[in-house]
């Protein structure tokens, strides 16, 4: 039986279709990655499977179980499993940074205060921001931001970990740091989906690699294959335009 | 005109007449604070209301909206008169103070749910995304994110509609409610010069909402995260 199985979804933004048929498979363990131009509904997979866009069609599977994201129960069921980091860290502004990592798991999954404590420092040092539990998100770097946001799902104790193009709205100088935090993630042996336009990196670390374009998986495959030998026409013009440089 | 003053002053601050200025800024003052302390417990939930996406409270979201653009557009003089003519012709006993502060409250919960919402709003919607996939509730998001970012955005415009306020009950007196310009008026009539008793009450106005401006600006500061 397949870990993760993205059946058939379809997805709409008003009216108009911005995923179409989208099928893919993840094992546990897997590091998947979604390349292709912008627009072309990776973001919007991650935001489907989360709920914070519902399908309109097909079906997502998680371990034989059908979330339903129309049912209050199914859907948090599912927000406790996939934890989703976002692009812009989204990082609560009124809290410090540990309270950023252990509101949630104290609040809201009604955890020990002390244990979940523990563990968030403990999260934090991995991510290598011991140092900074008391300061405010507004006082850290984007790359820090992103840090604790990847801390703060991992809080959470999610199966399924989605990056949402996590190094996009940072410095180039600091978007190594952020992708070392997920190279630890990947050798820890953790199922994640990631978005991203850092080629090589997703060379390095996916386990699989899915290019879409226009709503549609186009082609899903074993990285090298993907990046470099593509079946398809619009793969190869696509990795033939970002992979030129 | 100041000689006529001097001459008034010891008969006007009598005993009396103190008590009955201090009678009636302390009219003034609870017709603005309970009217505007029910008014925005009413205007936080109107805008809350606002906020939610369930069709279930679609009904009740098109009613807020209907209240908030209404009642931010009629003088406050008129729905002072109308809620006092339509509690006289249902045949509801109201002392003219009740009436008086039914008005306050109707108008107060229209603009601080207007000032509620736009401060509500004023937190990026991506807040709102965090708290979703972490399965907080609305009230949870509200409580913990949302309202500890919004109050910075909320409170200056909400006490300067307090302080605006306590102004405007002055058109209470039209009523006959004996509230502070209502005491000047009777002041007036009774032979004291009008710079006088007008004079008097103008400064009793500052001193109530003067403070008020300060509690404003003390919990900004209170309640500012960073």
């Amino acid at each position: 039986m397949t870990y993760l199985s993205i059946d058939q979804c379809d997805a709409f933004y008003g009216d108009q279709k911005v995923l179409e048929c989208v099928t893919l498979d993840v094992d546990k363990g897997d590091v998947v990655s979604l390349i292709g131009p912008s627009g072309s509904g990776k973001s919007t997979l991650l935001r489907v499977l989360v709920g914070l866009n519902k399908p309109t069609n097909g079906r997502v599977v998680l371990e034989g179980e059908e979330i339903d994201y129309h049912n209050k129960r199914s859907l948090r069921r599912a927000r406790e499993r996939f934890a989703i980091v976002f692009q812009q860290y989204n990082l609560f502004q009124n809290m410090t940074v540990l309270k950023n990592v252990t509101i949630a798991p104290v609040k809201i999954q009604g955890r020990s205060k002390k244990e979940v404590e523990k563990e968030a420092i403990e999260i934090l040092e991995k991510v290598g921001l011991g140092e900074k539990l008391k300061s405010y998100p507004e006082e850290l770097s984007g790359g820090q931001q992103q840090r604790v946001a990847i801390a703060r799902s991992l809080a959470l104790k999610p199966e399924i970990l989605l990056l949402d193009e996590v190094t996009s709205a940072l410095d180039p100088e600091l978007v190594n740091e952020v992708l070392d935090t997920i190279r630890l993630l990947a050798k820890e042996g953790r199922t994640m989906i990631i978005v991203s336009h850092e080629m090589s990196f997703v060379l390095e670390v996916s386990s699989k690699i899915a290019f879409m374009d226009a709503g549609k998986i186009i082609e899903v495959g074993e990285p090298h294959k993907i990046l470099k030998n593509p079946d398809t026409d619009r793969a190869r013009e696509f990795m033939g335009k970002i992979l030129r440089h | 005109m100041w000689e006529r003053i001097a001459e008034e002053l010891p008969r006007f601050f009598t005993y009396y007449n103190v008590i009955f200025l201090l009678k009636a800024m302390f009219t003034t003052f609870l017709l603005s604070m309970i009217g505007c302390l029910l008014g925005s417990i009413m205007g936080g939930v109107l805008a809350i209301l606002k906020l939610t996406k369930s069709a279930m409270l679609l009904p009740l979201r098109a009613v807020a909206l209907v209240y908030i653009e209404f009642f931010r557009r009629i003088p406050f003089l008129v729905t002072l008169l109308l809620i006092f003519f339509v509690f006289q012709a249902i045949g509801l006993e109201m002392s003219v103070f009740a009436v008086a502060v039914v008005s306050v409250w109707v108008i107060a919960t229209a603009f601080i749910a207007e000032i509620a919402r736009s401060g509500l709003e004023s937190v990026p919607a991506a807040q709102w995304e965090a708290a979703e996939v972490m399965n907080f509730n609305l009230l949870q998001t509200l409580r913990t994110i949302i309202l500890p970012q919004a109050w910075k955005v909320i409170l200056p415009p909400a006490f300067s509609f307090f302080v605006m306020f306590i102004k405007d009950t002055a058109l209470a007196s039209q009523i006959g409610v004996v509230e502070l310009t209502y005491s000047a008026k009777v002041l007036n009539n009774k032979g004291f010069s009008a710079a006088l008793a007008f004079g008097v009450v103008l400064l009793l106005y500052y001193m109530l909402s003067y403070p008020l401006t300060k509690i404003g600006a003390w919990m900004e500061k209170k309640l500012d995260i960073s």
